[in-house]
């Protein structure tokens, strides 16, 4: 990206009339193809046995991982959230790790303010959706005006203005990124923008972090959680916990009598 | 001086100063954050997994302030609209 173009939007490939294909428009698409190949290719051969795939076990782990945190934030099933919430993830984590691949002039699809804006847009509609999923309409509309009517106002500002904030904190973190990036390899191309690139892959993977979390903080805090739900989770996570615990005393167990 | 320097001068001189400002009070908030992060994990150590996403939770909402001063600074300097106009009026003249 040239140092003057602050978003991929004003790298055009292709145009005609008012048909243009933009970077921002071909690296979301490159993003996808690698994410549906790769999931692809991974569930093709998908095993329950003590041996499986190395693509398997990292796919388990991320959505494991995923679903823990979705599990802790939430304090109920994830299996609703997991589908949203891991599109979320994996879409801006891949989209900010892909600068990393050499020869290939790649920006961030999430450097553009319309890119993250969609995403904004997504989360959006998604906390009226799962709320009203989860109470019915009345529900969700009863945490308008909780505690008070009064508030009202200052709610409806609060879901717009949260919205804007989280289009712009990712498309800020990002460009900067890019930014400094292309600025240090004007002022000094040496060792510096390797640096900063390494800075970036972090910066990539707590943003996408950071994006996913609080869209599930948005999303969980308008549906009001009910009592025996919590009860009904907290429940089965200690039965797993037990039936873990049990399983590795018996593997201890099995151990001595081999020794 | 002529409209056009006035312009370039006063957006790059605010643009050094939106971030020059911008960057001392995210940098004292997140400063706070984290040291009351870590004396909590220090106390509770148990409690790691939930004080480190919170931690970075708030980390990033302070944070946001300071990247809207940095994109309000890249606009004044790349996409600066009285510049657009004035070099448009101008002739192309920038």
């Amino acid at each position: 990206m040239d140092l003057k173009q602050i978003s991929p939007d004003e790298v055009v490939f292709w145009q005609w009339r008012f048909v243009t294909v933009n970077a921002t428009l071909v690296y979301t698409w490159v993003v996808m193809i690698v994410l549906v190949f790769c999931s692809w290719l991974v569930t093709r051969s998908l095993s329950t046995g003590p041996k499986i795939s190395r693509w398997q076990n990292l796919l388990e782990v991320i959505v494991d991982g995923i679903r823990g945190e979705i599990a802790e934030i939430t304090q109920q099933r994830p299996e609703r959230y997991l589908p949203f919430i891991g599109t979320l993830f994996l879409f801006i984590l891949v989209s900010n790790l892909l600068n990393i691949v050499p020869g290939f002039v790649y920006v961030a699809p999430t450097a553009s303010l319309s890119t993250t804006a969609a995403l904004a847009i997504c989360v959006f509609f998604a906390v009226p959706i799962y709320s009203i999923a989860n109470d019915g309409i009345l529900g969700y509309l009863k945490n308008f005006v909780r505690p008070t009517p009064l508030m009202l106002p200052f709610t409806l500002i609060g879901e717009l203005s949260r919205t804007l904030a989280l289009a712009v904190r990712l498309f800020g973190n990002v460009m900067s990124g890019t930014k400094i990036v292309a600025i240090l390899m004007a002022v000094a191309p040496l060792i510096f923008p390797v640096l900063m690139h390494v800075l970036g892959l972090l910066t990539g993977v707590i943003q996408a972090y950071i994006f996913a979390v609080l869209a599930m903080v948005y999303i969980a805090s308008a549906s009001r959680v009910r009592e025996e739900e919590v009860q009904e989770y907290r429940l089965i996570v200690q039965n797993e916990k037990q039936g873990h615990d049990q399983k590795l005393s018996q593997g201890h167990e099995g151990l001595k009598d081999h020794g | 001086m002529d409209n056009l320097g006035l312009i370039g001068m006063i957006s790059i001189f605010t643009a050094g100063l939106t971030i020059g400002l911008g960057a001392i009070g995210p940098a004292l908030g997140e400063g706070r954050a984290v040291a009351s992060a870590l004396s909590a994990l220090a106390q509770q150590p148990d409690e790691s997994n939930t004080i480190t996403r919170t931690l970075f939770v708030g980390l990033a909402m302070i944070e946001s302030t300071a990247i809207y001063c940095f994109v309000v600074s890249m606009i004044l300097i790349f996409a600066n609209p009285f510049w657009d106009y004035f070099t448009q009026q101008t002739g192309g003249g920038g």
